[in-house]
This record gives structure tokens, sequence and C-alpha cells, in this order.
């Protein structure tokens, strides 16, 4: 299987700026499309485990990030995400074009992969359970993320949760796990030997930096999961760490508001939140160490379902 | 004559989407979605025993759409319902037009069309009754400026757009199928005395088989964009199919198109729906409305290119330049050249920029 890491950077810069990478996490290939070095900069770090197809007859999502054209080519320079024929976000700067392709990367999947319950959430996993910690931005999630799958457990996704409505499990889609402002410095001490991006100042979310995925996860990517856990994260400064329960009616409303298209799914989108609801504990979890955070998940999972 | 872009042959030999490669389904999902049309690729391929045989990436694209498809028909039902209730005081017929009524009727176009107004037509004298009960329902006028609400209430055949407040689903109260300015004048009272019943529901009236096609053809080929071109051509297409079953359809059908001062949309529906969909269409049918040889070349040129998805692969070097024309031209056959003027400059120059457009 060949990867990303096996081709040179010069080649991998001449396939983006040809629109021929076609590029694999979990099970969807994308074709990517891009001349800016800071994106194959990117993808040649954080995407090095990554496989890559050769002569892929289908891509599922064909996405083109570009600078825009006429006076912003040299007039505080735009990058423009195009999802074949569609520009979904507005123009960034151009410094900001590797997180755009992130978040390009999402959307393509939240947008159309309608065969599961796609829930914004982090997933991780240890000895085939999983849990699904959601959460709307700042709350902690991808810190938390972060920090549990540099201590042993496997990354499924630190934005996506996908639920295939057929099965009830969780597809893995591990990516580059997205982490802001003072997160960044945080995770560098707390993970050392782990690969980050730079950190790209000024987006509309603060600084941004990326950590690669661990290869034991990007390995696995095939593999799905048993959902055992939904984990309300919510960081606190200087709180005790603490695991209170939460009802089922309310997890269910919880995670349909976290839901890019739970109301689309109709009749299916309630049978597999309900189903998830059933089969799993909820908690809602405050912390404001990483070292408890991390010893609670073992504690949790160590104890018999 | 240059091939037809792949999602144009699948709408035109359905049958046969399970001869193209992996490959050539990669693209043509790419135009389809550019269209709009992958939900309807879906329901397409099952009613042809096509979906089996497809390659499997391509199925479960094809499943994803489909999930949009089921909640949309379920929207509009549940929406049409509350369009009823909201009317029921009134005793006026209201008669669904376009995709609610393909959707309401259990028409071949419903399945997988995809479309964010409810269109309804009703009496001209009974326009504003039928407003105020909307808005007594939670229907809101969309905020437009003093000139668009002049422009929809003067000179165009319907209401400007209706927003539900809570529900943000959106309604165009038609009293004509064309604007007063237009040159063809159908008759609206003669298109509402020949509707029929929705589906057996007396409650809920659709336009009569032919008055359908016609009003499918003058909405297409009067229009000024075409992004939904290549939809509402498959939609002609898939109502000739099924109305041309009933005998001395296609002698009725250009008589009513006379009637109706519609021939020339009628022309161009069935010439394009023959070209680039395959429908076969007795000669006879397109004897009238025929423009001369130099339009006709023209216009050729300009729908070849406009009815096709509006995705990259399926456009030349021509393509803008035949969209701006039809656009130009979609407002001309609207009103008449001194009132286009003023209202193309008030646009370009007058008109605050929409920010929520």
């Amino acid at each position: 299987m060949k990867t990303v890491s096996s081709l040179s950077r010069d080649e991998l810069g001449r396939r983006l700026g040809a629109g021929g990478l076609h590029l694999q996490t979990g099970r969807f290939v994308t074709r990517v499309h891009s001349p800016i070095a800071s994106v194959a900069d990117g993808i040649a770090l954080l995407y090095a485990d990554y496989p890559v197809q050769e002569d892929a007859r289908f891509a599922d999502f064909h996405i083109r990030l570009s600078p825009s054209g006429g006076l912003r080519r040299w007039v505080r320079p735009q990058v423009v995400f195009d999802f074949d024929g569609t520009a979904p976000f507005t123009p960034l700067p151009i410094e900001q074009a590797f997180p755009m392709f992130e978040w390009a990367m999402n959307a393509c999947v939240s947008s159309r992969a309608n065969g599961y319950l796609i829930i914004h959430a982090a997933v991780v996993e240890k000895d085939g359970a999983a849990a699904i910690l959601p959460a709307p931005s700042g709350s902690g999630k991808s810190t938390l993320c972060a920090a549990l799958v540099t201590r042993g457990w496997r990354l499924l996704s630190d934005e996506l949760a996908l639920v295939d409505l057929a099965t009830g499990r969780l597809e893995a889609l591990p990516r580059p796990v997205s982490l802001k402002n003072a997160s960044i410095d945080i995770m560098r001490g707390y993970a050392p030997g782990a690969v980050f991006s730079r950190a790209v100042r000024d987006t509309v979310k603060g600084a941004i930096a990326h950590m690669k995925a661990p290869a034991a996860s990007v390995l696995r990517a095939g593999d799905t999961a048993r959902p055992a856990w939904i984990i309300f994260p919510q960081y606190q400064a200087g709180a005790a760490t603490a695991l209170t329960p939460v009802a089922p009616a309310r997890a269910f409303m919880d995670l349909a508001g976290n839901a890019f298209n739970y109301s689309l799914l109709g009749g299916a989108g309630f049978d597999a939140m309900a189903g998830l609801i059933d089969s799993t504990q909820a908690w809602q979890f405050t912390y404001s160490s990483l070292d408890d955070a991390v010893a609670l998940f073992a504690r949790l999972q160590a104890e018999p379902a | 004559m240059k091939q037809l872009p792949l999602a144009v042959r699948a709408f035109r030999a359905p049958g046969r989407m399970s001869s193209f490669s992996l490959a050539e389904w990669d693209l043509l999902l790419r135009q389809a979605a550019s269209a709009n049309l992958t939900a309807a690729l879906y329901y397409l391929a099952e009613q042809h025993g096509q979906l089996a045989l497809l390659p499997g990436r391509v199925r479960e694209h094809l499943a994803w759409a489909h999930a949009q498809g089921e909640r949309h028909r379920q929207g509009v039902f549940f929406e049409v319902r509350q369009i009823r209730r909201a009317l029921a005081e009134l005793d006026v017929p209201v008669i669904l037009l376009k995709g609610a009524a393909y959707t309401m009727a259990g028409l071949p176009p419903a399945p997988g069309r995809l479309y964010s107004d409810i269109d309804i037509l009703v009496p001209k004298e009974r326009l504003d009754e039928v407003e105020a009960a909307l808005m007594l329902h939670g229907w809101a006028a969309n905020h437009l400026d003093a000139y668009d609400q002049r422009y929809y209430r003067q000179w165009m055949h319907e209401l400007p757009p209706m927003q539900h407040v809570i529900r943000q689903s959106l309604i165009d109260v038609h009293h004509a199928i064309l604007p007063e300015t237009a040159a063809a004048r159908p008759d609206p009272a003669s298109l509402r005395a020949a509707s029929v019943a929705a589906a057996g529901d007396d409650g809920l009236r659709v336009l009569a088989p032919l008055d359908m096609v016609l009003h499918s053809a003058v909405h297409l080929f009067y229009d000024g964009e075409y992004d939904h071109g290549l939809r509402d051509l498959a939609d002609i297409q898939r109502l000739l199919l099924q109305f041309s079953q009933a005998p001395g359809f296609w002698q009725a059908l250009p008589q009513r198109a006379a009637e109706l001062q519609l021939s020339r949309p009628l022309f161009y529906a069935l010439r394009y729906a023959h070209r680039l969909l395959g429908v076969e269409v007795p000669a006879a049918a397109l004897a009238a409305g025929r423009p001369p040889a130099p339009l006709l070349a023209l216009m050729d040129a300009l729908f070849s290119r406009a009815l096709l998805p509006p995705h990259a692969s399926c456009a030349d070097r021509y393509t803008s330049l035949a969209l701006l024309l039809l656009y130009i031209r979609g407002n001309w056959l609207r009103m008449p050249p001194l009132l286009l003027a003023r209202h193309l400059f008030h646009k370009a120059f007058l008109s605050p920029k929409d920010a929520a457009a």
C-alpha cells in the first residue's frame, strides 16, 4: 500500500498542482488539487502514513484549494475552497490554506455521507469499546481527544462521529487533530514526541495547529468500533475531575443538537440515535487536569460494561 | 456532433446506466451533483433495475442522495397539508404547480426532484385574501425593497415569495403562469378551468396534462437562469413519455399550445427533449412554433450549452456567453424593451446589494 511518505516532496507538490493526488482517509478517497505550497507541506507532514491511490478511477470527493484570481493574487492574497464547482466557504487569507483544507475535508463528509448519522464529536477507542465526545467548540473536546490518543487510545476522529445506520457501529476516519490557542502549547508539553504543524494565527477560531494522528490509528482505519460511552466534556480551570450520569432522554436531545444530519435522516436518524443511546452510558465530564482526565478514562474503560 | 455529457446520457437512456465504467461514473456523479440531480439518479436507476448492477461506491453515493430525496418528499407532503389548512376557510380553488404538483400527483418527474419553493395558482381577484390568510398562518413576505415589491405586484404573475417564519419554507403564489408584461398571454382562467384533481383528492388540484407540459415548457424556455436546465428538461421528457400514452395527445398538444399562445416554447421543449434526451416526437407536433432558420440556429447554439449540467466538464469557451445572452433574453421576454431597460438599470445600479441573497 503506497503512502504519502513514499512520494518525494517534489513529486507530492507536482501531483497536487496537477490535480492528481488521490488521498485515502478512512474509507473515503479524496482527489486533492492545490498549487499552494503550505497545503503540500501540511499533507507531507501530517498525512505521511495515509494511503495514496495510484491510477484511481473513482474519488468520493473532489476538492480544490487555489489562490483567488484577479487583484487578490497580489494584494492580500486569498485561498478559495472549490468543492467541484461550488464554493461553500468565503475565501480566507492564504496563510490559512492548510486549516481550510482540514475544514474542507470535514465539510465533504458532513454534507454528503448520509449513510451515517453524523455527530459533531470526537471518537476514541480502547480494547473494543469507543467513547464519543460531543461538544460545541471551546469545550476542550479536541484537547482531551489529543491527550487520550497519545496515551494509548485509538483515534477514530477528532471532529465527526459516523454512526453506521445499518449496523450502529462507528466508522473510523482518523485525521489530524486540530488544536486551538492555549491548547497548542499544552499539547506540545503533554506529548513531546508527537508531530505538530506550525501554528497559523488569526483565524476565525484564533491560532490553529494540527497534531498528526498516531500511525497505529491510521493503520486501523478499516476497523469499526462499538460505541460504549457518550461523554460530554467540559474543561473548567481549577475544577476537580468529576463524572456525573446524564439521563438517556437528555443525552438523546443533546446529541441530536450536535448532529449534522439528524433531521435530514428522518425516521432512520431517530432509530440510529435511539440505538446509540440504548447501547451506551452517558456522562457529563468536568476536568482541569489532562493527567487526571486520562486516568479517569482508564478507570472507566477498565470497568466491566 | 460532440458526444453528450455522461449525466445527460444517463437520463436519455437510464436502462443502460450500468454500462458506464467506474471512471465514467466518477465524472457522471460530479455532473449530476452540479445539477442537483443525484437523488433523481438514484430513483431512475432503481426504476430501471440498474441499481444492483452499479459499482458499490456509486451505489453508496446514490444512496446518500436518496436519503435527501425521501426527506424532501416527506417535507413537501407536510407543507402542502399546512398550506391547505391555511387556505381552507377561503373556499378558493388552489392549484399546485411544478414540483409540488409532480410530488402530490405522483408523477414521473417527482422522485428525487429537489426544490425549495411550493408554487400555487389562484384567481387574481382572490390574491389579497390568499396573501392575508397565509400571513395569518405564519408566512411573511421576504424583505424586499419597494422597487422589488412593485416589480412583483404590478408586473409579475406572482406575489413576492413568502417564507414561513418558523419552518423557513417558501411559497410562491401565482395568478398566471406568465407576467402580464410578456408578449404571450396564456389565459389563467382557461388553465384553472381545465385543472384536474391530484391523485383522486379533489381538494388538491393540478394542471391538466397538456397544460402541465406547456407550463413546464414555458417555465424553462422563458427563463433567464439555467442552473436547473437539465432537471427541467428531464421533467418535460418524463411528462411527455407518460402523457403521450393517451390517444390523441400529440394532436391535442400543439392545438392547446396555440390557444395559450405558447407554440414557440412548446417547439423548443419538443426539439430539445428529442435532441438531448431522445424523446420520439411526431413531425407534425413540431410544425407549429418553428422560428426562422437564423434564429433557430442561434437558439440551438445557446440551448445546447445552457441545458447541460453546470459543471466545468460540460462547458466550452462559449458557454458563459450563451448563459449571458439567455439571461438577457429571459428578461426581454418578460417585459417590453423600455421597461426592461429601466429594470436592468435599476437592478445594476440602484438596488441595494442583497446581503442575504
